[in-house]
């Protein structure tokens, strides 16, 4: 349900094109076509962030604490300032006002003012003539820390309250505390033929994007500030900035998101160097860049938060969930960042891929110091997925089922509402289970390969955009502005920003195929703060859907507009028209027509210059609880993939030849780009399983302890070369969903969630042996067969978790106990208190 | 900081001389980039560990972050930017851009600089040959696969065969 207060264009809102529009009335959808800037990236011609430069550039470089938990006593720039070619150092009490993505966590600074909280926290910014003289100055400032105790964990953040590292959540190091209860547990259990708990862990790892942090600001001589950025929320950096800058007013500045050199979350929080280098830019009068080491990557991080996580479970005997208790444990890192939707996303859809009648889900997040978690593709929900589809594949093998039938035969039903409030819309996972059994040969191969080779299976959902905005708000989440030029010309505006998914290809196709044109004649103008409409950015696997319907509304408005210019012109009705092949003809007499750009000639004529918006609300969530605003969305995708594995019995070395995948995504609106979309994320997937984490080194040294990132590089942060790419088979499954424009849902981020775990089944399946613990390395596979061979469980994982304690729950009543999505035992808040 | 005293050479790039004055510590990626604003090569790491910056010299792939520019004087040097044949694109770019082997595009200069050097010397190479080729290359988005594929493609046509994209991957199975 599209808003559709259109106040500027009277066109008719009806929209010819609707989901289920038939494959083959489609000229553009569906088809397999270029990107509109493959080309110039193969080319080499894209300007990223850091190919820009300006004349009487400075460069920035960032000091950045050597401690993982301290207090600045003092800060001498001195010599630092008289170093031949520096032009200006900034340091916490230069920019004081705190920042943060989400309203309920502005814990940032973009210099530390007082203590730092992890090692690579910025507590100096130096502008020089160049980067040597940059790095030189950064040397030569001098800080005084008085070392505080390190929290290196979750289990230790839990276990002391003090020192506190900061000052706002719960209490002691924990950030929040969810505690959400839909159903009756203890009749849900009681009902259970067969219970079973289970131990999961989840270690981080981060985006790894191949192009490293970059930024370019300039604050002109009118006191306007633009920076360029390598980010994937141009809108909310320059909320950040606007807040932060204060007293510049927000319509002085100006952000402009340049390409990204790949994203994956990491790029989706306002950042200190972006900070600092508008405040040096405003205090030099000269425009400033900073391109960032690889090793301050890993320090931004905002990637996969390590995760522990209890899972108790109650099934029948064909494996219908009764109840689903589930805890789950979050290495928050140092600051908040996206950790408290984080938090609510690991417990948020577990209920969206099979039927769980009952569901309490406790979520903790703690702060510790370590460079901060946040968003990595997935968001908060791969960690939980796992936990429960390696636990569905012990409980299959307890009850004798074969994991991919007892799959089947409990799906969640499409077009419901879950335990916890979700509206799933359309639902293809059953097809994407059967085209990757009957794929891999599972039901003739599974079990009986022989010991050291396995099959596996694992399924998945994600969801196509965030259904509520970061910050409240009654607007539209994404708006597209259309203008049509007697040349023939039509430009697409809008504030989306294309990280590398084909965002702005998106915006092409869609408007092609309602106006009938070629898309790559298309002009699309993005992720511009002063040009282009609102777009809230690049996160959740939002944009196709939300940018989509909204060029959609602005399309049909141009069309209906053109429609009834050349009705006139031609004299047919204008309900009688079709746009197609850069044609307007009469659908009862194609000869009878005219060309595109006569068609625009006639409307320009008669009705003045044409110029139309369209936007996109996503629908309103069915949960009312507090916290029922993280999970809805205006639809869910669906995966299921099957991996198969070798292992080496004797030393746990494993490879993976074949990976099986079907992913439904309603309808791809280009072949080529969902393709793309769909192996990358199983790609990033097998990284995930195989070798990918976050590590730290732990020691003491002279009696300090040093707690520091292990592998800080390119090399040492394990990621799949060419060598490990297995083969991909690839089923793409289409299920429109009425939200969706053609039908679409989301493509980048849900085919990535199944491969951890179908590895750990798989590795099971060829060894007999459990990892419950990701990344799957080859030790632990070889740790679980040695505990084998000495007789104890042949199992891998954790073994405890943190202890919190949750208090009492918000207890909410099922859609089929009569609920209505609110919480019974919820104190009144009043309406204006920001979630 | 001492003024470290620059030197003037002349460095051929894309077929071209180029006379450029740099400080001799400069790696031949920072000259490409800075001095000739050749941007289209790239940094990744810093250690040579990506392979974004992936250029040729005298026909072979290098790494640039990892070359001191003094050390190009007198070589051929070869980046994305001289890949095209005047207004037309080379047929590795071509099968790149229509197969969305180029996804965000940042890694893709350095592994066309190495597929074009395999192909010179494997007309004909094999999916195993073209996974060693760009083993020094890392992608975050694509997952490879559409590498590959472009990687065949390009070279089935650069040997005079109509060669078009399987359906299956373009559609799945």
């Amino acid at each position: 349900m599209a808003t559709d207060n259109s106040p500027v264009n009277p066109a008719a809102p009806a929209a010819p094109w609707r989901h289920d529009t038939r494959k083959e009335d489609l000229k553009v959808i569906g088809k397999p076509m270029r990107k509109v800037d493959a080309r110039s990236k193969v080319a080499g011609l894209t300007r990223f962030a850091d190919d820009l430069s300006l004349p009487r550039m400075l460069h920035m470089k960032l000091l950045r604490s050597t401690h993982a938990h301290a207090r600045i006593v003092h800060i001498d720039v001195s010599k630092a300032k008289a170093l031949k070619g520096v032009h200006a150092i900034i340091t916490g009490k230069d920019l004081p006002i705190p920042f943060g993505i989400l309203p309920v966590s502005q814990d940032e600074h973009a210099l530390c003012p007082d203590r730092v909280r992890f090692v690579g926290d910025p507590v100096a910014a130096v502008a020089a003539v160049d980067e040597e003289t940059a790095w030189e100055a950064c040397r030569l400032i001098e800080v005084q820390y008085e070392v505080l105790p390190t929290m290196g964990g979750a289990h230790e953040a839990a276990a002391h309250d003090e020192p506190r590292i900061h000052d706002y959540g719960v209490r002691g190091n924990i950030h929040r505390l969810e505690n959400l209860e839909f159903g009756d547990l203890a009749q849900g259990f009681a009902e259970a033929d067969h219970v079973r708990e289970d131990l999961f862990f989840f270690e981080g790892n981060t985006h790894l994007p191949m192009e490293q942090h970059a930024s370019l600001a300039h604050f002109d001589k009118d006191g306007k500030l633009t920076i360029w950025s390598s980010t994937q929320t141009p809108h909310y950096l320059h909320k950040a900035l606007s807040r932060v800058l204060h007293p510049l007013p927000a319509h002085h500045v100006r952000v402009i998101a340049c390409p990204n050199g790949g994203g994956f979350g990491g790029k989706s929080d306002p950042f200190n160097h972006e900070i600092a280098a508008c405040k040096l830019s405003m205090v030099t009068g000269r425009p400033v860049k900073v391109a960032l080491t690889r090793e301050e990557v890993f320090w931004c991080h905002r990637g996969r938060h390590p995760v522990h996580m209890k899972a108790r479970i109650g099934v029948k005997k064909n494996g219908e969930i009764t109840a689903l208790d589930f805890e789950s444990y979050l290495d928050g890192g140092a600051y908040g960042s996206y950790g408290t939707a984080s938090t609510f996303y690991t417990g948020a859809l577990q209920t969206v891929t099979y039927k769980v009648r009952n569901y309490h889900f406790r979520g903790a997040r703690f702060f510790t110091n370590k460079a901060p978690c946040g968003p990595k593709r997935g968001h908060g929900t791969p960690q939980p997925r796992f936990a429960l589809e390696v636990q569905l594949d012990k409980i299959a093998c307890d009850l004798g089922l074969d994991p991919a039938q007892m799959r089947l035969d409990n799906l969640a039903p499409r077009d419901s509402l879950t335990a916890n409030f979700l509206r799933i819309g359309s639902m293809g996972l059953g097809q994407c289970i059967q085209k990757v059994v009957d794929g891999s040969g599972w039901k003739q191969r599974r079990g009986k390969l022989g010991r050291g080779r396995g099959l596996g299976i694992a399924c998945s959902s994600y969801l196509s955009g965030a259904g509520l905005p970061i910050y409240w708000n009654g607007m539209p989440h994404s708006g597209v502005q259309l203008k049509v030029d007697r040349s023939g010309l039509v430009t697409v505006f809008c504030g989306s920003t294309d990280i590398g998914q084909g965002s702005d290809s998106i915006l092409a196709y869609i408007t092609a195929e309602v106006l009938g044109i070629d898309p790559l004649g298309i002009r699309v103008v993005t992720s511009d703060t002063d040009l282009t409409p609102v777009d809230l950015g690049s996160y959740s696997s939002r944009v196709t859907v939300m940018t989509g319907n909204a060029a959609l509304q602005a399309a049909e408005r141009a069309r209906d507009i053109l429609a009834r210019g050349a009705a006139e012109h031609l004299g047919v009705p204008a309900s009688r028209l079709v746009f197609a092949d850069c044609r307007v003809f009469d659908s009862e007499d194609p000869a009878k027509g005219c060309s595109f750009l006569e068609a625009i000639v006639a409307a320009e004529s008669r009705f003045g210059t044409i110029g139309t918006v369209g936007s996109y609300t996503p629908p309103k969530a069915a949960a009312k609880f507090r916290g029922g605003g993280v999970g809805p969305s205006p639809s869910y995708s669906y995966s299921a993939a099957v991996v198969e594995v070798d292992v080496d019995l004797d030393t746990g070395v494993y490879r993976v030849p074949k990976i099986w995948v079907a992913h439904d995504i309603g309808r791809p609106i280009n072949a080529t780009v969902a393709m793309g979309q769909i192996e990358g994320s199983v790609y990033m997937g097998l990284g995930e399983a195989m070798m990918e984490e976050m590590a730290y080194r732990d020691r003491n040294h002279k009696g300090h302890r040093i707690f520091v990132h292990k592998i800080p590089s390119l090399l040492e942060y394990k990621s799949p070369s060419t060598l490990e790419m297995p083969e991909v088979v690839t089923y793409v499954v289409e299920d429109p969903d009425r939200n969706g424009p053609f039908g679409a849902k989301e493509v980048g981020q849900g085919p990535l969630l199944p491969i951890m775990p179908a590895v750990a089944n798989a590795i099971f399946d060829a060894t007999g042996a459990r990892v419950d613990e990701v990344p799957v390395t080859f030790e632990k596979v070889h740790a679980a067969m040695q505990a084998a061979k000495a007789g104890k469980d042949a199992r891998f994982g954790p073994t405890e978790m943190p202890k919190v304690d949750f208090g009492e729950s918000l207890k909410v009543k099922t859609p089929w106990q009569g609920g209505d999505g609110t919480a019974w035992n919820e104190p009144k808040r009043d309406k204006k208190a920001a979630k | 900081m001492t003024e470290t005293a620059k030197v003037l050479v002349t460095l051929r790039v894309n077929g071209e001389p180029h006379e450029v004055a740099f400080v001799p510590h400069k790696t031949l990626l920072e000259v490409l980039r800075e001095e000739l604003t050749l941007t289209g090569t790239k940094h990744g790491c810093e250690l040579g560990e990506c392979g974004a910056c992936t250029v040729q010299v005298d026909g072979t792939p290098v790494l640039s972050c990892l070359m001191l520019a003094i050390d190009a004087v007198g070589k051929d040097v070869r980046t994305v930017e001289g890949m095209a044949c005047g207004p037309n694109l080379h047929p590795l770019q071509d099968a790149f851009a229509d197969l969305g082997a180029a996804q965000c595009g940042y890694c893709t200069p350095g592994i066309l600089m190495a597929a074009e050097a395999l192909i010179r010397q494997n007309p004909k190479p094999c999916r195993n040959t073209v996974k060693e080729a760009l083993a020094g290359n890392l992608c975050r988005c694509t997952g490879y696969l559409k590498i590959f594929e472009a990687v065949e493609l390009a070279a089935a046509r650069m040997r005079g065969e109509q060669a078009e994209p399987s359906k299956e991957s373009i559609h799945g199975h």
